[in-house]
C-alpha cells in the first residue's frame, strides 16, 4: 500500500498520522487519508478542493503537476509527502 | 462588569482586562504564532469568535462559550465547490473555470445578527463574499444574491489581490436591514435580510479613478464604514482619500474635507449615544501611510465634522511610523474607552474619549484588530 506522510507542522492543528492508502492517484489517496479526518482536508485543500497555494506534495521524491485535479498516479509502494512549501526565508 | 480588550495580531491572541483599580493586565497569549484576522463577542450569549489566517494551511475559525478558556474548531465560511476539476483540468475551458473559482482567503469581518435572531452571524471575506451562519458558526451559506450581482465584476482589490468585505452593519432596529461597505466595491444595503441588494453610496468620491467616473458607486474604496447604534441613521466613513459621513442610513454622504493633519486613513469609530462624536487615526496619503510628519495622532470631532481636534496626549509627536489598520481602533459601549493598535505592535487606551492616552505595549506584534467586551 502507499504510505500518505503529512509535514509534523501540522501536528501543532491537529492530528494526522502517516496513512496507509489504497490509491491509483494522488486524489484517491488523500481522499482516503481525510477519511475519518475531514477537518484535514481543509488544511491541504482549499474550498475548491484545489491543493492550497502554499502546499507542496511529493510522490516518491517528485513534486507533482496536477494541483487542481489532484491526478498524478500513486504505485503501490509510493510515498506520499504532503509538506509546507517554503515561505519567509 | 470586567471591561476587556482583545487584540488581534499577527502573532496571536492577547486578551487585556481592566482591575477594580483601573489597571490593566494582560493575558498569555493564546494563538500564539497564528495570525488572527478578525475577532467577536456575542454578547447575547457569551460566544467568542477568532478567524485566523494560517498561510500555508488556510482560514480556520475558533468559538468558545462565555467563561470557558478552551477554543474549539469550527467550520469557516466556504465558497460552494464549483464544477470538478477532471485531468486534465488545467486545459480545459472548464479547468479554467475550477482553477478561477473563488476560495476564502481571508476573514475580514465578523458581527452578529439582530438581538431578534439568536445564532445568527455575518461574515465578510476576501475575495467579497458575505456569509450567513444560523447557528452560531457552525456552519456557514454564501449570500448568493449579492455574489452574483453583475457589479461585482468592476470591484477591484484595495491592498489585496481580491476585493474583499470588511464593514458589516445590521440595523438595531431591522435585523434584515444590513449594510456593508467593500474595498473596493462601495456600499451595499438589502432591507431584506440579504434576498435583495442595492448600491448605494451618493457622493462618495474616489480621486484614484479618471475624473469622469470619481463618483461611480461600485469603484469606492471606504476603508471602513461604522454606524452608531443609538442614530441608525447615522454613518461614518473613512474612504481612501477622504472622510464621509451618512445622515441618511447610507443612501447619500457628504465629504468632509480639510481635516488636520490628513483626511488619509483606515479606521473609524463611532460613539455609539452621539452620532456627531467619531475618532479617526490619520496618516499621510497612500503612498506612504505613516502618520504625518512622524507625529501620531487621533482626530476627533463632536459636531458630525463641522470641526476636528488633533489629539496627541500620551502619544508619540516625534519619528513614529505606526499605522493603524481599519478594524485596530474601538470604542466601548459607554462611549468613552479608545483603544488603537498600530502595525508597530503599539497599543493604547484611552479612559477620557480620546484626550489622554496610555500605552498598553510596545512590543506586541502588528496588531490587525482590537475589539472591547464586557
Amino acid at each position: 500500500m502507499a504510505k500518505v506522510i503529512f509535514t509534523p507542522n501540522l501536528e501543532r492543528y491537529l492530528d494526522c498520522p502517516p496513512q496507509n492508502v489504497d490509491a491509483e492517484s494522488v486524489a484517491e489517496a488523500l481522499a482516503q487519508a481525510f477519511e475519518g479526518n475531514q477537518r484535514l482536508a481543509g488544511y491541504i485543500l482549499d474550498d475548491q478542493h484545489r491543493l492550497r497555494k502554499n502546499i507542496a506534495v511529493f510522490v516518491d521524491g517528485i513534486m507533482i503537476r496536477d494541483r487542481l485535479g489532484l491526478s498524478d498516479p500513486v504505485q503501490p509502494a509510493s510515498e506520499v509527502h504532503v509538506l509546507q512549501a517554503l515561505s519567509g526565508g | 462588569m470586567t471591561l476587556k480588550l482583545q487584540v488581534g495580531t499577527r502573532k496571536g491572541l492577547f486578551i487585556y482586562e481592566r482591575n477594580a483599580a483601573g489597571q490593566w493586565t494582560a493575558s498569555d497569549p493564546e494563538f500564539l504564532g497564528d495570525p488572527v484576522t478578525m475577532l467577536l463577542h456575542d454578547h447575547r450569549n457569551g460566544y467568542q469568535y477568532v478567524a485566523l489566517n494560517l498561510g500555508h494551511f488556510g482560514v480556520k475559525m475558533h468559538r468558545r462559550s462565555g467563561g470557558s478558556s478552551h477554543w474549539e474548531e469550527i467550520e469557516p465560511p466556504r465558497f460552494p465547490v464549483q464544477d470538478s476539476p477532471s485531468v486534465s483540468a488545467e486545459s480545459t475551458e472548464a479547468g479554467e473555470s475550477v482553477k478561477d473559482a473563488p476560495s476564502v482567503e481571508q476573514i475580514w469581518e465578523l458581527v452578529t445578527g439582530g438581538s431578534d435572531e439568536p445564532g445568527v452571524l455575518w461574515a465578510g471575506t476576501i475575495p467579497g463574499g458575505l456569509f450567513k451562519s444560523a447557528d452560531n458558526g457552525s456552519s456557514w451559506q454564501l449570500i448568493e444574491p449579492l455574489w452574483q450581482r453583475p457589479e461585482r465584476e468592476f470591484w477591484f482589490g484595495g491592498g489585496y489581490d481580491h476585493p474583499g468585505i470588511h464593514s458589516i452593519s445590521v440595523h438595531p432596529d431591522n435585523s434584515r436591514h444590513l449594510s456593508l461597505a467593500i474595498s473596493c466595491g462601495g456600499v451595499w444595503q438589502s432591507l431584506d435580510g440579504g434576498g435583495t441588494w442595492e448600491l448605494v453610496g451618493k457622493g462618495l468620491r474616489a480621486a484614484y479613478m479618471p475624473p469622469e467616473q470619481a463618483f461611480e458607486q461600485r469603484s469606492q474604496d471606504p476603508h471602513r464604514m461604522v454606524r452608531c447604534p443609538s442614530a441608525p441613521d447615522h454613518l461614518w466613513i473613512q474612504h481612501h482619500n477622504g472622510i464621509f459621513r451618512s445622515i441618511d442610513g447610507g443612501l447619500n454622504w457628504n465629504e468632509i474635507k480639510d481635516v488636520f493633519p490628513s483626511v488619509f486613513g483606515f479606521a473609524v469609530a463611532v460613539h455609539p449615544l452621539n452620532p456627531d462624536i467619531a475618532w479617526f487615526v490619520p496618516g499621510v496619503k497612500d503612498e506612504t501611510r505613516v502618520p504625518v510628519d512622524g507625529r501620531l495622532v487621533v482626530t476627533r470631532t463632536r459636531d458630525g465634522g463641522k470641526t476636528f481636534e488633533t489629539l496627541c496626549n500620551g502619544l508619540p509627536q516625534e519619528k513614529a511610523y505606526d499605522l493603524t489598520y481599519r478594524h485596530a481602533l474601538d470604542v466601548d459601549s459607554d462611549g468613552k474607552v479608545l483603544a488603537f493598535g498600530s502595525t508597530t505592535g503599539n497599543l493604547w487606551v484611552s479612559e477620557d474619549q480620546g484626550d489622554h492616552w496610555q500605552c498598553l505595549s510596545h512590543h506586541l506584534p502588528p496588531i490587525n484588530v482590537v475589539r472591547f467586551s464586557r
